[in-house]
């Protein structure tokens, strides 16, 4: 079973849907020992960091992700990915999970085309830096579909894939040991997307 | 960078798809989620909802057709039509929208577009605009084009962005129907007044209007729903032809 991890952030109906479409089994809950007994998590999210992170603690589970993350596949989506990180910088300093070495920072800051419009919000094309299982079904070059106005930096050895937006290379995939994190949404990437939800089910 | 955006558009009535000319003379087209089902296997980028019933059991009908696309379709699905008040947001968030566009709602009370982004973010709010030339003034008009607001567009955009509007959706009213091509003027002049995505609306005729319409500048997507509808273009066709144009579209 495939556990989704529900703290009250973001809409969880086409997560699970797409799971469903795969065959696969799933659980939006918010329970521990259902986390534990759990095969794989699922961390989801959108919105504020740091409202989400407020959320997160107040649901008492943060010690029990940090635990099973180190015994199962766990995979962060969008804002949920970002949560993986040491810390983030929106809105202030927040503190993350800190199971993925990096942080989060401000993408408009970053970019040098002042242009260019924040949130990345739309298709764009996956570069995988490092080949991975969580790859088994897509190929570099593939379109997935992003939207946000934050993304993670100072975290090139857990990167496994990147999308260039202007001067940036947008951190799209990143791993550290059995924590996966996708700052693009698999459950809105249509096939592709399907296809990486379905090779971290078989992870 | 990130890829244009073709996104078709279906009116819902009733249960069904249908399309007016110039908002006027609907016909019945087809059944909602065998459409979403071939749109996204013809490689859309995403789809566009207008609920356009008035009665409450066609209300219920359309969030029901909502829930069954969003279960089978995972690409961002976008919902208007009838959207006045934060419950309405909620009501279609929760069958599995993704972005809500308010056009009269916003009309009859501003407010909603604060509310809604505060509550849901930006990038869910969508201010989608129907525009038409009077007295060399770009004019928002309101109730599917039929009522003259008084009130300029572009001010009317700015401010809707300013309040929180993540997108913009702008139909011409001018060359809505006609095929003729996209209102390329209207949008430049928006485009040069806002930085969020903004989504053509209006006049989409043959895939040259489309080549020509992502030529300029700030222009992210473009919507359509007859052509696509009729098959009179084919959207995988279109976006070969586009990147074959230099257009990066996703294929």
């Amino acid at each position: 079973m495939i556990a989704i991890v529900d703290y009250g952030v973001g809409n969880l109906f086409s997560l699970s849907s797409s799971l469903k479409a795969l065959g696969l089994e799933t659980e939006i809950t918010r329970d521990a020992d259902k986390l534990r007994a759990a095969d794989r998590v699922i961390l989801p999210g959108v919105g504020a960091f740091g409202d989400a992170r407020a959320k997160l603690d107040a649901t008492g589970l943060v010690p029990v992700i940090q635990a099973e993350a180190a015994r199962k596949p766990l995979l962060g989506i969008c804002l949920g990915m970002q949560l993986l990180f040491d810390r983030s910088f929106e809105y202030g300093e927040h503190p993350g999970l800190g199971l993925v070495p990096g942080q989060v920072v401000d993408l408009r800051g970053a970019l040098a085309d002042k242009t260019l419009k924040v949130p990345h919000m739309g298709w764009n094309s996956l570069r995988i830096v490092k080949d991975d299982p969580l790859f088994r079904y897509v190929r570099d070059g593939e379109y997935v579909y992003y939207v946000h106005s934050f993304y993670a930096v100072d975290c090139l050895p857990s990167t496994l894939a990147t999308s260039r937006y202007g001067s940036v290379d947008v951190t799209g995939v990143v791993r550290s040991g059995n924590v996966w994190g996708t700052q693009f949404h698999p459950e809105k990437s249509g096939d592709t997307g399907l296809r990486l939800l379905r090779a971290f089910a078989e992870l | 960078m990130l890829a244009k955006r073709i996104i078709p558009c279906l009116d819902v009535k009733d249960g069904r798809v249908v399309k007016g000319t110039n908002f006027e003379g609907l016909r019945d087209m087809a059944d909602p989620v065998e459409m979403a089902r071939f749109y996204n296997d013809s490689g859309a980028d995403e789809l566009v909802f207008y609920d356009i019933t008035a009665s409450v059991e066609g209300r219920g009908l359309f969030t029901d057709i909502l829930r069954r696309v969003a279960s089978e379709i995972f690409i961002p699905l976008t919902v208007g039509g009838g959207i006045r008040t934060l419950d309405d947001f909620d009501r279609v968030l929760k069958c599995g929208a993704d972005k809500v566009s308010v056009n009269s709602g916003a009309i009859a009370d501003p407010s909603i577009i604060g509310a809604a982004a505060r509550k849901y973010g930006d990038q869910c709010v969508v201010l989608s605009m129907d525009v038409k030339r009077v007295d060399g003034q770009f004019r928002l008009f309101a109730k599917g084009g039929r009522e003259d607001t008084g009130i300029d567009a572009m001010e009317w955009a700015v401010r809707g962005v300013g309040d929180g509007a993540g997108e913009i959706v702008l139909n011409s009213i001018d060359t809505d129907g006609v095929k003729n091509g996209f209102d390329l003027e209207m949008l430049d002049a928006l485009a040069q007044r806002v930085s969020v995505p903004i989504v053509a609306s209006g006049g989409a005729g043959s895939m040259e209007h489309f080549a020509r319409l992502f030529t300029h500048p700030g222009i992210d997507a473009g919507l359509a729903a007859s052509i696509f509808h009729t098959k009179q273009v084919d959207i995988k066709d279109l976006k070969r032809y586009l990147r074959a144009q230099g257009v990066e579209t996703r294929l």
